[in-house]
């Protein structure tokens, strides 16, 4: 099943508000997805500075702290929960070859502006541990899960973000995502896990990489992934919702001329403000919908 | 009487639909606040009308009986699934597999109705007055399907003895459903059912006609050394 939810400010007014309504939104999909949850935040950018998020697990976070002292140059490490937010000018390769290296910790994902969050447990908990009401931002993109393709862990916990500032979850499942994965690993993409939204955002990752924009992309994966989704993708400054062409995962929009809402079902945004105005449709099968770039 | 889901459980809300007392002779209910919850007015069984105050879920009105529910905004999947009488107005949009497998009664949908719309309906009559989405009366086997948008890919797919209305462009037809003649007695029906969704102002000659070939109905002997 699972559900997945996502909000796209479109004026300033909401910025402080953003963790609040997507912490709602979660909460609201817990039916959905009860074995973990996870989301991922746009907020505003420091220049050159590139943010990783790290869930460094059982880890002590002195220990991880210590751990990377000395062979990353960070501007900023913060904690949260079993989560660390690290802010590095360093180059990014230097800085993820380090991290990968690092037992026992994992990289959730990295960007710009983009910071990921996502542990095992009920979504109620999980957005509690992580104290996403008091996230501010521009857009964001949430998930609950029931696992069916592979286990409940945290790597198989959405979202997924296998580039900078990408990130994307995932209703439904794929079929051809073993396949695809043996493609892209010769591309040079790294996979965490046996999970087949891990692969879907790989293939994003590689044609954005490709200079394709997010429309396109998403466009051509119409083509090449098979099986069952909706899809809500996040980039820097966009973000997208596309639903295969047999469209059994459900979703519906709700836009106002503030936000954009998207969710599995609409009882996800009741609590929005205005919703009861906004302009509510379900997305088209095989149509790809963006805001941003 | 007004039922708010605010406050109340939903549990506590169809229970009291479902078992109206007779003597109390009160008919009218409101519900508030629905916020998209699933299975708001299923299973109920009275000649009562309930008018729910916002958008709603899944399965809403499902398994119907005599009942007459207005929806003031969207529903989601399944509304009015398996209804076996009674009426349901959808004031705004429907989601997926409106009318889904139902015996009887009438829906009417004011917006779209996306895909599925009329999945494997038993003689419902379905009102749509916007478009419908692909698959629609996939394997819809009696009842009416009145459509005064468009409809999407593959209409009636696989159908038995239900009659497609179509105001506007059908995008593809399903296997084995084909345009048919709209004869008198179509007409009439049709205007029927446009003047009980209160649409007299459509002209039924303006409607076309879509049913089964009936050629899926039976195995075809010539086929048999395929296998």
């Amino acid at each position: 099943m699972c559900g997945i939810v996502g909000i796209y400010l479109k004026s300033k007014k909401f910025e402080k508000d953003l963790g609040k309504m997507l912490s709602g939104m979660l909460i609201n999909m817990e039916s959905r997805g009860p074995d973990s949850a996870g989301f991922a935040i746009y907020k505003k950018e420091k220049k050159e500075e590139i943010k990783y998020s790290i869930c460094i697990n059982n880890l002590a976070f002195e220990k991880f702290k210590k751990g990377i002292t000395g062979k990353i140059k960070f501007t900023k490490i913060l904690k949260n929960s079993d989560h660390v937010i690290l802010s590095s000018k360093e180059k990014p390769k230097k800085v993820l070859d380090i991290l990968n290296e690092f037992k026992g910790v994992s990289l959730v994902g990295y960007g710009k502006s983009i910071e990921i969050f996502k542990q095992i447990g009920n979504p109620k908990d999980v957005v509690k541990k992580f104290n996403l009401e008091n996230f501010s931002g521009t857009h964001g993109i949430g998930h609950t899960r029931m696992a069916t393709e592979s286990a409940i862990t945290t790597d198989g916990s959405h979202p997924y973000s296998t580039g900078s500032d990408e990130c994307l979850v995932h209703n439904g499942s794929l079929s051809n995502h073993n396949n695809l994965r043996r493609d892209l690993t010769k591309k040079g993409i790294n996979f965490k896990s046996e999970n087949d939204t891990e692969v879907a955002a790989g293939y994003i990752s590689n044609h954005l990489s490709s200079k394709k924009n997010l429309k396109e992309t998403l466009m051509s994966g119409l083509g090449d992934l098979d099986g069952f989704y909706t899809f809500i993708t996040g980039t820097r400054k966009g973000f997208a919702i596309v639903r295969d062409e047999i469209a059994c995962k459900p979703a519906v929009v709700a836009e106002t001329k503030d936000y954009v809402a998207i969710a599995s079902e609409f009882q996800a945004m009741a609590h929005l403000p205005n919703v009861n105005m906004a302009k509510i449709f379900e997305p088209e099968p095989g149509i790809v919908y963006s805001w941003g770039n | 009487m007004k039922l708010d889901l605010r406050k109340l459980k939903l549990r506590k809300v169809n229970e009291t639909l479902q078992t109206v007392d007779p003597k109390r002779n009160n008919k009218n209910y409101t519900i508030l606040n629905p916020e998209g919850n699933h299975a708001i007015c299923a299973g109920l069984t009275d000649d009562i009308d309930v008018t729910v105050k916002g958008h709603v879920g899944y399965y809403c009105g499902g398994m119907n009986q005599n009942a007459n529910i207005t929806v003031e905004g969207n529903v989601g999947t399944g509304v009015a699934e398996n209804m076996m009488s009674g009426k349901i107005h959808v004031k705004g949009n429907a989601s997926q597999s409106a009318g889904a497998t139902a015996h009887g009664g009438f829906l009417v949908i004011d917006g779209d109705a996306s895909s599925r719309c009329g999945i494997s309906m038993k003689g419902i009559d379905i009102v749509v007055k916007g478009s419908v989405g692909h698959m629609s009366a996939f394997m819809a086997q009696s009842g009416n399907l009145v459509v005064c948008g468009d409809a999407g890919e593959a209409l009636g797919d696989s159908l038995y003895e239900t009659d497609i209305y179509i105001k506007g462009r059908v995008k593809s037809l399903g296997a084995d459903c084909v345009e048919k003649k709209m004869d008198n007695k179509h007409l009439k029906k049709l205007d029927k059912l446009l003047k009980k969704a209160k649409l007299d102002k459509l002209k039924s000659k303006d409607f076309k006609r879509y049913g089964s070939a009936r050629k899926l109905y039976n195995f075809k002997i010539d086929n048999v050394s395929n296998y």
